[in-house]
């Protein structure tokens, strides 16, 4: 196990933003008092037993602006999630992990419905936005997803000027104004680190930017909107390592005004941006806390094996 | 994992040893299979490649050259036969033929000896004979002539053999005699009576091109101001009933127009009583090769030239003054001279329209298909149609534009709108509007296709982060997928545009027509030299010449086919390269929308 006090050395971790946590594997630190064994909870998952997600108390402490209360997810006859329950703090950042095909797509589509576009999706459940329900009857989804911004894992510019693209939001709500149009523009631009590149060639097409530049196009074009929520879904996976490190400090940036529901692959990188983690496995959602207790002191060993790299 | 090594293929050195990994499974030798580095695919498709470029290239170049030769001006030939016949004309084909032995029995004893010595010398037992435009139709009854070498006695080109391109009966042959004013000669020999005649031709065609305008514009105007009076009065009478009040002010009303025409047009006839007795003047005496004489008329002759004393400039000069001539005025002689125009505009107009409609509407469907529509097997029954549809014959469009369109939609369009006018038909009819929507009906499956081609490769992701700012579908659809999609459906266009542009057989049945007095468009001065300026409205209702259709129409009805056979070529280039045009016209618009997703500028 890690001691407390190896979480305060330095990073061996690519430019972090802030002390990142040593995720060496526990074992190589010497003979460590082993905690009592969950044993075979991944089993007893694959074969469908009941079970709770083991939820840290610090995170329940937190003002929450998203709430998940024990959403079900049916691709057609396949569950893809069961009853999960979370709680995204505001101004933080939360990360979901988990191994491919554990439902961390499907949990953050879920949230500003984009699983309303395939036929066969039915759920289960709600989630509230800031108290106001997402899944009620009646509710209008055009207006819900105005509310929440959404990036994806590979960069989706539009084919339109990069101008366009960042105030594509507001075009649709009918907004002419050009100077609040460019005014969104330059705010956005900077939120997303992208103005200094970008100022001078703002009518050229988004799609003649680089990759890690058109995925910060995509973070302006979510963040013009002011949303109150802000999902990444693996924003880094396309990217080289020098954007991924951009995309990084801008989440970074980002903490405190806005609040950010993270998908990650890479341990790493929750480790480093993330405030909260949620580890999730078959649909289901492990465990939940905050990212230090997550990657130091998680109390499952399940989770450890995960975020150590001995699982996968 | 076995250990026991399979036969070496290649024979193993002494202490060489095959790695354990190689022995595991007997290889084939290498490089022994042709398949394995694909030369036969190779060599089939390129040569599938190269029969099909070569079948192009020959049918372009057949084209190409028998539409660019066409108008070329010849030489004239004059010959004299050994039974001391004469003729003139230009040589248009030659070919080497074995002679009927009976035939040859019924030659004159002179030029059958001549034959059969020509015979004797011939290698292959055949004998050249070759096809002279001998034109002169009025006097001998035919425009060509097979000349067979043995017959011939003498060959010259006399220096004052001249080409005249007359309005009617075609081409004459012959040398000028004399020129006449009023019946009085006033010249005399070649040329003095040529220079006369080049003295008199331009101001007799200006006055040719006045009647004409008077003939086919001014007089048509004043009947056209008869017609609408009349027809005011009968919709006053369809309504209010002859014993009425409005129906006498109309009927007075009806008597002044109809007065004041009358006035019109018996100026206009004056004027053209004036034009045509000055025109009557002026004559040229002919004398063709065989001691005949013929006067012509000036004003009756478009194209003049004395063949045998052209230089390279002068000639080039006569074979541009033919292309003006096919491209902006109007055909001839049952189409086989003069020019196109009314095709060519009957072509583009007819195009365009066809265009305009089939372009919204097939994306509009295709939208739905791919859009809105939830896929299962009623969207696959009705793609699976549209595909199809693409396949039925175009003649049976032609059959339903003309029994839905001109009587179904047509007849109610003229009992609603144009009851005045009945029993004459204006829409109930074939005509340019129901020609363009049978040819939108036939492109649709094209332009469907492609669009929903386009639309499908439009990536999910651009919807889907357009749906994720909170964007409607139909926002969605306008913003992201349609401009994204518009090369797609450019290259619909094109397509349609190509199939649309050829097609003639529903043609014969909706619209098009041998010979048109006016265009579906008022123009001006469409025949003369400045080309054409738009001065009043589109008459969708009336019937259009169109290129396809005049290949047709010279092909296969023309009584001078021989005349005819290289304007079919003219014609066939003309309007490949109509749709060449139209085709880079969309292309270059085509390449102006891609550059906005590609390149850097918008
Ligand atoms: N559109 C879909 N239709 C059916 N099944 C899907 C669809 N999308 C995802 N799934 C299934 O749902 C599960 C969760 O997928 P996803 O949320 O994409 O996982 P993750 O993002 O964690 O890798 C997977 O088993 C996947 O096969
Ligand atoms: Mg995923």
């Amino acid at each position: 196990m890690i001691e407390a006090s190896e979480t305060q050395r330095p990073s061996t971790g690519p430019t972090p933003a802030r002390p990142g946590l040593d995720v060496r594997r526990p074992h190589e630190g010497g003979a460590v008092p082993r905690r009592p064994r969950h044993g075979g909870l991944f089993e007893s998952i694959e074969q469908g037993r009941q079970f709770e997600t083991v939820r840290h108390e610090a995170a329940a402490r937190e003002d929450a602006v998203l709430e998940i209360d024990d959403f079900d997810l049916y691709y057609g006859a396949v569950r893809a999630l069961h009853g999960v329950s979370l709680v995204c703090p505001r101004g933080k950042v939360t990360a979901l992990i988990g191994p491919s095909g554990c439902g961390k797509s499907t949990l953050l589509r879920s949230v500003n419905r984009m699983n309303d576009l395939i036929d066969s999706v039915r759920i289960d459940g709600d989630m509230r936005l800031n108290g106001d329900s997402i899944y009620a009857p009646g509710v209008d989804v055009i207006q819900l997803r105005k509310r929440i911004g959404m990036v994806f894992q590979k960069p989706n510019p539009f084919p339109m000027s990069i101008f366009e693209n960042v105030v594509y939001s507001l075009r649709i709500d009918g907004e002419r104004d050009r100077s609040v149009l460019e005014e969104v523009c330059e705010s956005s631009l900077r939120g997303a680190g992208l103005w200094s590149e970008a100022k001078d060639r703002l009518h050229e097409s988004g799609l003649a930017l680089s990759g890690g530049q058109q995925q910060r196009l995509c973070i302006a074009r979510a963040i013009a909107a002011e949303p109150e929520v802000l999902l990444l879904d693996e924003p880094c996976s396309a990217l080289d390592p020098i954007a991924t490190g951009r995309i990084e400090e801008l989440i970074d940036e980002l903490k405190g005004s806005y609040s950010v529901l993270i998908v990650t692959h890479n341990m790493q990188q929750a480790s480093r941006t993330s405030d909260f983690t949620a580890f999730m496995y078959l649909g289901r959602l492990v465990e939940f806390g905050p990212t230090e207790d997550i990657f130091v002191n998680p109390r499952l060993k399940e989770t450890e094996d995960y975020v150590t790299g001995r699982f996968g | 994992m076995s250990v026991t090594a399979p036969p070496p293929i290649r024979p193993v050195p002494p202490g060489s040893t095959l790695p354990a990994a190689r022995g595991h499974r007997p290889r084939r030798p290498r490089g022994t299979s042709l398949y394995a580095h694909g030369e036969p695919l190779v060599w089939l498709t390129g040569s599938a490649l190269i029969v099909s470029v070569l079948m192009i290239v020959a049918l372009l170049g057949l084209v190409l050259t028998m539409g660019l030769s066409t108008f070329w001006p010849q030489h004239v030939t004059e010959v004299t036969s050994l039974s001391g016949e004469h003729w003139m004309g230009e040589i248009t084909d030659s070919e080497r033929y074995v002679p009927d032995a009976d035939m040859l029995s019924f030659l004159e004893p002179e030029v059958r000896a001549s034959a059969e010595a020509a015979l004797a010398a011939s290698p292959d037992g055949r004998v050249r004979r070759r096809l002279f435009r001998t034109g002169n139709f009025d006097l001998s009854g035919s425009h060509f002539r097979w000349i067979d070498d043995y017959e011939t006695a003498a060959e010259a080109q006399p220096e004052w053999a001249v080409v005249l391109e007359r309005m009617a009966w075609g081409r004459f042959y012959g040398t000028p005699a004399a020129f006449l004013v009023d019946g009085d000669v006033v010249a005399e020999g070649p040329e003095a009576s040529w220079a006369a005649f080049e003295r008199e031709h331009e101001p007799s065609r200006a006055r040719f091109d006045e009647l004409r305008e008077i003939e086919v514009f001014a007089v048509g105007d004043t009947h056209h101001r008869i017609e609408e009076a009349r027809q005011a009065l009968r919709e006053v009478e369809l309504t209010d009933g002859q014993d009425s009040d409005r129906y006498r002010a109309a009927q007075a009303e009806h008597d002044r127009v109809v007065a004041a025409a009358e006035r019109d047009y018996a100026t206009l006839d004056e004027r053209r009583t004036a034009l045509r007795a000055e025109n009557d003047r002026y004559a040229l005496r002919m004398a063709t090769a065989d001691g005949k004489t013929l006067d012509v008329t000036v004003a009756d002759v478009v194209r003049g030239y004395p063949a045998n004393q052209l230089g390279f400039v002068a000639r080039v000069g006569v074979y541009l003054s033919r292309w003006w001539e096919f491209l902006w005025d109007r055909p001839r002689e049952h189409n086989s001279e003069g020019g196109v125009f009314p095709a060519i505009f009957g072509t583009v107009i007819m195009t365009l329209i066809m265009s305009v409609l089939v372009v919204p509407f097939g994306v509009l469907a295709a939208l739905y298909l791919r859009e809105y529509a939830k896929q299962g097997w009623a969207v696959s029954a009705v793609r699976i149609a549209v595909n199809n549809l693409a396949g039925v014959p175009s003649i049976v469009f032609g059959v339903f534009g003309l029994g839905f369109f001109c009587y179904i939609v047509g007849g109610w369009i003229d009992e609603s709108f144009y009851a005045a006018n009945l029993p004459n038909p204006t829409f109930g009819k074939s005509g340019l509007l129901w020609a363009s929507f049978t040819l939108a009906l036939l492109t649709l499956p094209v332009v469907i296709v492609a669009t929903e081609e386009a639309l499908a490769a439009v990536p999910n992701s651009m919807r889907e982060g357009s749906y994720a700012c909170g964007a409607t579908k139909w926002q969605t659809i306008r913003r992201i997928v349609l401009p994204r999609a518009a090369p797609g459906i450019m290259t619909g266009m094109i397509l349609a545009i190509a199939r649309g542009a050829g097609e003639v057989a529903p043609l014969m049945l909706v619209g098009a027509v041998k010979l048109v007095d006016k265009l579906p468009l008022d123009l001006r001065d469409w025949s003369g030299s400045l080309g054409p300026i738009p001065t009043g409205a589109m008459h969708l209702d009336r019937s259009f010449m169109h290129l396809g259709f005049h290949i047709f129409d010279l092909g296969f009805q023309s009584p001078n086919s021989e005349a005819a056979k290289p304007m079919v070529f003219t014609t066939t280039l003309l309007l490949i390269a109509i749709i060449v045009s139209l085709n880079l016209i969309a292309i270059w618009v085509r390449a102006r929308l891609r550059r906005r997703f590609q390149g850097t500028h918008i």
